[in-house]
């Protein structure tokens, strides 16, 4: 087995006891990544080519030499008895909506393609003082407005690694693939309607949305400030549960990270499910979506192929000694989407008002007229069509004449989203849940091009993440089996505010019970090709 | 169902974003709109009593879990500055450098 295929909880205990170097563990990154990347995603005019639908590009920009440097740095340390910390020598990819001093931070825009930022984010900053070392930044839908990642102004966009003509799910696409190909153990996502969760169902990892306000995003470039959470994408519970603990907590730089202490969330992971109350909800078992030609709603049970797994993993929850509560009402989930065209757009046309073509970023070279021309002609050149999409949403929904109607109802559909929540958590309750179980996604991944260009129905991929995020309630997604055509299965734990812990001892126990499952055996088909 | 951003109000957000579209770009745009709004129409399907706060955010955020304010003061550090300034498209002396700005008598 390759050292790029090893867990990074096992990663930093051979580099620790000098089992393997960290300068071993980031070649053998490096060697996968030349192994199955393939060409280096550009803003160049797309040509297709033979070969970008069978390799991954998740990375936009690699940093070798200073990985490398920082590898010898950490053996150094190792050497002379220093600890360099709970991720010593573990890779680590960065979605490239976070700014990293010194690296081209583009947010998958043409706006921002030579933007080279001037500080680094304090989740990277972090995971960095924690002994993780960054390989380079990965690919995402421009701004991380998308499900699927194609949106990215930086082509080929990922693809996923179990079959490279399908999408590796969005936003965190490129960190998804990543982790599942073995070209980084941890990845640093996002998630503002489930862009960490569906990726990571859809690429068979574990990926986790924190609560809102337990990791700081200073230094994350803005898409919902109400909405965005940091987290971490990787391949085990334990993995992903040492990456949160390193990189969250309260941030003078960002008012509004909580103070409430960070536990060590490795330390429950062995505790069992006994006497947790884990829910069912009907309302994430079937999805409503709106016709696109009419607009009339349709109403659809999810298909048993996607359903089946949360059946079986309540079972499994269920002989280890947790209580499973069927019938708990969630019976706004079907606002979540429409709430969130809403909210979201208002944010995001709000946050991108600032890429104006005067202080960093791409300035039009064509000759203006003025200031506004030279605002207008900038922005139309560099927006894809997903960003100015958004902004004009948001303008539409926010102006004057409409607000009441459109943006005031939404923030108060929001409340009653919440409501849901704080009912099935109620520990004075009827239903006094520790976590809901759910599908994380209503689809596996389906193929490039099948859905791009429909932004509506590509919306409709974070029906069953987007109503944590209105909530601010932590989730998580964790792989739970394949479908038919060899396609990851995701499962979803939603639990209580600042209550990751219980979510991620649920989500370990699970592993640890299916951990003989044949579907475990099967690795990514771009890493048996090079097998 | 009849298209709620018309041509007329198209054109005026495109102003108010701040963009320019060629034909085909302001067509797409302006069909994935209305698109969108006939799902957003699904929160008027339901009755939102009006006492129903506004949530401007999920997480309840009392002061007890909220950071103190830091000081306030100016952090003057020239090297970060200068970092700053290195991205700007044009600059000059420290000062942003843009095209001529048009005034409008108010």
């Amino acid at each position: 087995m390759s050292l790029a295929d090893l867990p990074a909880h096992e990663i930093a205990r051979r580099v620790k006891a000098r089992e393997a170097s960290a300068v071993e563990v980031v070649q053998a990154h490096l060697d996968r990544i030349a192994a199955v990347e393939g060409r280096r995603p550009s803003t160049a005019p797309y040509v297709a080519q033979a070969g970008d639908d069978a390799t991954v590009h998740a990375y936009i920009s690699l940093q070798p030499e200073k990985a490398l440097a920082r590898a010898a740095e950490i053996d150094a340390q190792v050497a002379k008895g220093e600890d360099p910390g709970p991720l010593a020598g573990v890779p680590l990819s960065v979605k490239d909506i976070f700014c990293v001093e010194g690296t081209a931070s583009t947010a998958g825009s043409r706006m921002l393609a030579n933007y080279v930022a001037p500080y680094t984010a304090t989740p990277v900053a972090r995971l960095e003082a924690a002994g993780a070392i960054t390989l380079g930044k990965v690919n995402l839908d421009e701004y991380t407005f998308g499900s699927s990642s194609e949106s990215s102004a930086f082509q080929p966009s990922s693809r996923n690694p179990w079959d490279t003509t399908r999408v590796p799910g969005g936003s965190s696409g490129g960190s998804a693939a990543a982790v599942a190909a073995g070209e980084s153990a941890l990845s640093l996502g996002t998630d503002t309607a489930g862009s960490i969760r569906q990726p990571a169902a859809f690429c068979g990892v574990v990926g986790v949305k924190p609560t809102y306000g337990r990791v700081s995003r200073y230094g994350l470039i803005a898409f919902g400030s109400s909405l965005d959470c940091p987290g971490p994408v990787a391949r085990t519970v334990r993995d992903a549960a040492l990456m949160l603990g390193a990189m969250a907590g309260a941030d003078e730089r960002d008012a509004t990270t909580a103070t409430v202490p960070v536990p060590d969330y490795t330390a429950g992971l062995e505790a069992g499910v006994r006497g947790l109350r884990i829910g069912l909800s009907p309302d994430y078992f079937r999805i409503r979506y709106p016709d696109p030609e009419t607009g009339e709603l349709h109403d659809q049970d999810l298909p048993d192929e996607i359903t089946a797994p949360v059946w079986a993993a309540a079972d499994t929850l269920r002989q280890a000694g947790a209580e499973i509560v069927e019938h708990v009402p969630m019976p706004n989930t079907p606002l979540a989407v429409p709430a969130y065209f809403v909210i979201s757009r208002v944010e995001a046309a709000s946050n991108l008002h600032r890429y104006d073509g005067v202080k960093y970023g791409h300035r039009t070279a064509q000759p203006v007229d003025d200031l506004w021309d030279m605002y207008r002609q900038t922005r139309a050149e560099a927006f894809g069509l997903q960003p100015k999409l958004r902004i004009l949403m948001g303008m539409y929904v926010s102006g004057a004449q409409y607000a009441k109607q459109y943006y005031q109802r939404a923030l108060q559909v929001r409340t009653l989203i919440r409501r849901d929540f704080e009912a099935a958590f109620d520990k004075a309750g009827l239903y006094r849940c520790d976590a809901l179980l759910t599908p994380t996604t209503p689809t596996t991944a389906f193929k490039v091009g099948a859905v791009y260009g429909d932004s509506v129905l590509m919306q409709y991929a974070d029906l069953l993440t987007v109503p944590a995020n209105h909530a601010g309630t932590p989730g998580l997604s964790i792989p739970a089996g394949l479908d038919q055509q060899g396609l990851p299965l995701g499962l979803q734990l939603l639990g209580r505010d600042w209550d990751e812990a219980t979510l991620l001892r649920i989500a370990a126990t699970y592993e640890a019970l299916t951990a003989d499952a044949a579907w475990r055996q099967a690795r990514p088909g771009v890493i048996s090709a090079t097998l | 169902m009849d298209d709620d951003i018309t041509l007329e109000v198209f054109a005026h957000l495109v102003g108010l974003a701040a963009l320019e579209l060629g034909p085909d770009e302001g067509e797409y745009l302006r069909a994935q709109l209305n698109g969108q709004l006939k799902a957003v129409r699904e929160l008027e399907r339901i009755p939102v009593a009006a006492e129903v706060p506004a949530a401007a955010r999920g997480v309840p955020y009392p002061a007890e879990i909220r950071q103190a304010l830091r000081a306030d003061r100016a952090q003057v550090e020239a090297a970060l500055a200068a970092r700053i300034l290195a991205q700007a498209p044009e600059s000059d002396e420290g000062y942003f450098v843009v095209p001529e700005t048009p005034n409008t008598n108010l």
